[in-house]
């Protein structure tokens, strides 16, 4: 395959894609901007092609930003957008706070351990998402492990399950492979020769990692951070589970007006939102993986 | 490497690896009690295994399950090879168009994949079902096929490919009998990637699923919310140990490539 052919080979998933990711947006786009309606599928206008191009001018005619604007009237959807970026900001923050000394303990060891430990930390990314999750429950309930190991040692217990902390422990708990790697795939790369130039002239093993180890990881931990916060702006299942009633989130929110509500105009307006907050990440995510292909 | 880890960098690797494995430790150990509670060891028990085998929809979601991945998987791994040949190899226009569709699958929200697909099958007119969750899963996971393929094919050897076509083997046999064979550790890798995303999948499959295509995640979740059922953590002590199975076979089967030398390197 020299250059120009292998343009063939993006046909086919250039077409899927297109079918099944970026088509379906105009969709949700359009739905928004659409009212609720007590029919299957519950929504209008619907274009009625019997009408020819009449049918297609009243459907556009019909299109208003109503459900946006009961969007900013009701207190629930602010108030769900906020805490969303607050905890996947949080939950970004704590990442890299736990996964760089992970992924930087991990590129010190020899390569063979090395090798090793990336497997241990990918491993659990394959065993299934929900069940990590509840296992979490049955650890944070009240009448859980966590509270039986506490009252084993003396100490009170604690009651976080239903909580934002919770969801906090579950988003670190199931984005963590995804900090490390990204943070292990710069610091594994670095050049020894620059740590020990950094000693030859003066500098502590601390202000070498401060000068030159750190500066030189940022790259990792911009994509890690950004590969992190995207999908939990928009998490469902960890809020869901772990987060009892009191936390709103986005993804939530959607959830509910589809499924619950049955408000699929309120549901697509929500994900546009959504989306159209998370575009800006999206394209600096974009942007960093181009340069790692190259 | 000249500096070992110092004791602060082993803390952290052990700390970090705890805290990764400690639930799925516990899952696993409790699914082997014969008490319902979840704090209290009542001995060592199968019982919730059979209990397991006597649930006819929990095995039924299980089949419905194993079938979407199988088959998703095989699309997504398909059509994420071309894209990554196409990515690591073409100066193609809409070049940037197709790794920003790829990325952006990576990362986009799965409420807003669901949601959008659910519309597309909606105006499409198709029946929600078995074949919708296919298609959707083939969508979600066929961005990380390509992203597995492509970090392999972007360090082989392209100069074997080519000697095949000087000697006059057409384009796409010199890929199939050269390249192909070279980066089928990455191809096995995705699929398996890809199958584990489809097994997994609870919001895709919730928005896109119908009647009688039921997933097992959209069971484990109803009975999730439901409270916990020790039967939940036997069916998930089963699939975890589907899964380590494959992925450290697939692993030892590349490490003792690397140790011969072949072209798994």
């Amino acid at each position: 395959m020299k250059g120009g052919k292998s343009g063939l080979a993006a046909i086919l998933p250039f077409l899927w894609l297109a079918l099944f990711f970026a088509f379906p947006f105009l969709l949700v786009a359009k739905l928004s901007f659409s009212d609720t309606a007590l029919a299957m599928p519950p929504y209008a206008p619907r274009i009625d092609w019997s009408q020819g191009l009449a049918g297609l001018q009243a459907f556009f005619a019909a299109l208003d930003g109503e459900t946006y604007a009961r969007l900013t009237r009701d207190r629930l959807y602010l108030d769900a957008y906020l805490s969303s970026l607050r905890i996947a900001a949080t939950g970004t923050g704590l990442l890299l706070l736990i996964g760089y000394p992970l992924a930087y303990g991990i590129s010190r060891c020899p390569p063979a351990v090395r090798q090793a430990l990336v497997m241990a930390v990918i491993l659990p990314f394959w065993t299934s998402f929900l069940i990590r999750i509840y296992a979490w429950i049955a650890i944070l309930k009240p009448a859980g492990i966590l509270n039986a190991a506490l009252g084993a040692l003396g100490l009170p217990p604690v009651d976080i399950l239903n909580t934002e902390t919770a969801v906090l422990l579950g988003l670190v708990y199931a984005y963590l492979p995804f900090m490390v790697l990204p943070l292990y795939a710069v610091l594994e790369k670095q050049d020894e020769s620059l740590i020990e130039a950094a000693q030859d002239l003066g500098a502590t093993p601390l202000q070498a990692f401060w000068r030159v180890t750190f500066p030189l990881s940022l790259p990792g931990a911009a994509a890690g951070a950004l590969l992190c916060f995207i999908p939990m702006a928009g998490e469902f299942v960890i809020p869901d589970l772990l987060g009892g009633s009191e936390t709103l989130m986005l993804g939530r929110v959607i959830w509910t007006e589809f499924f619950a509500n049955r408000d699929w105009p309120a549901a697509s307006a929500v994900a546009i939102v959504l989306l159209a907050t998370l575009v800006v990440p999206i394209l600096l995510f974009e942007r960093e993986q181009g340069k790692v292909l190259r | 490497m000249k500096r070992g880890p110092s004791p602060f960098n082993i803390a952290s690797v052990v700390l970090g690896l705890a805290f990764l494995y400690a639930p799925i430790v516990i899952l696993v150990v409790y699914s082997f009690n014969a008490s319902r509670l979840v704090t209290v060891w009542g001995g060592f028990s199968t019982r919730w295994y059979v209990a397991l085998f006597q649930d006819a929809q929990m095995l039924d979601a299980v089949w419905v399950t194993l079938r979407v991945g199988v088959l998703s998987a095989t699309l997504a791994t398909v059509l994420g090879t071309l894209a990554a040949v196409a990515l690591v190899r073409g100066g193609f226009r809409g070049r940037t168009a197709l790794a920003g569709g790829v990325y952006a699958t990576l990362v986009m929200p799965e409420v807003i994949l669901g949601l959008s697909l659910l519309l597309l099958f909606v105006a499409a007119g198709l029946p929600r079902g078995f074949w919708t969750v296919t298609l959707s899963h083939s969508t979600l996971t066929l961005a990380y096929a390509t992203v597995v393929v492509q970090a392999r094919l972007a360090t082989f050897d392209r100069n074997l490919e080519e000697a095949a076509q000087d000697l006059g083997c057409p384009p796409w046999k010199a890929f199939a009998l050269v390249t192909l064979p070279g980066i089928a550790p990455a191809v096995a890798a995705a699929w398996m990637l890809a199958f584990t995303l489809s097994l997994d999948d609870l919001v895709i499959a919730s928005f896109t699923s119908g009647p009688g295509a039921t997933t097992l995640p959209m069971r484990l979740y109803s009975q999730v919310r439901l409270g916990v059922d020790p039967k939940i953590n036997a069916v998930s002590t089963l699939l975890i140990g589907l899964v380590a199975t494959g992925v450290i076979a697939v692993y030892l089967t590349q490490q003792r490539r690397r140790g011969r030398g072949g072209p798994g390197k």
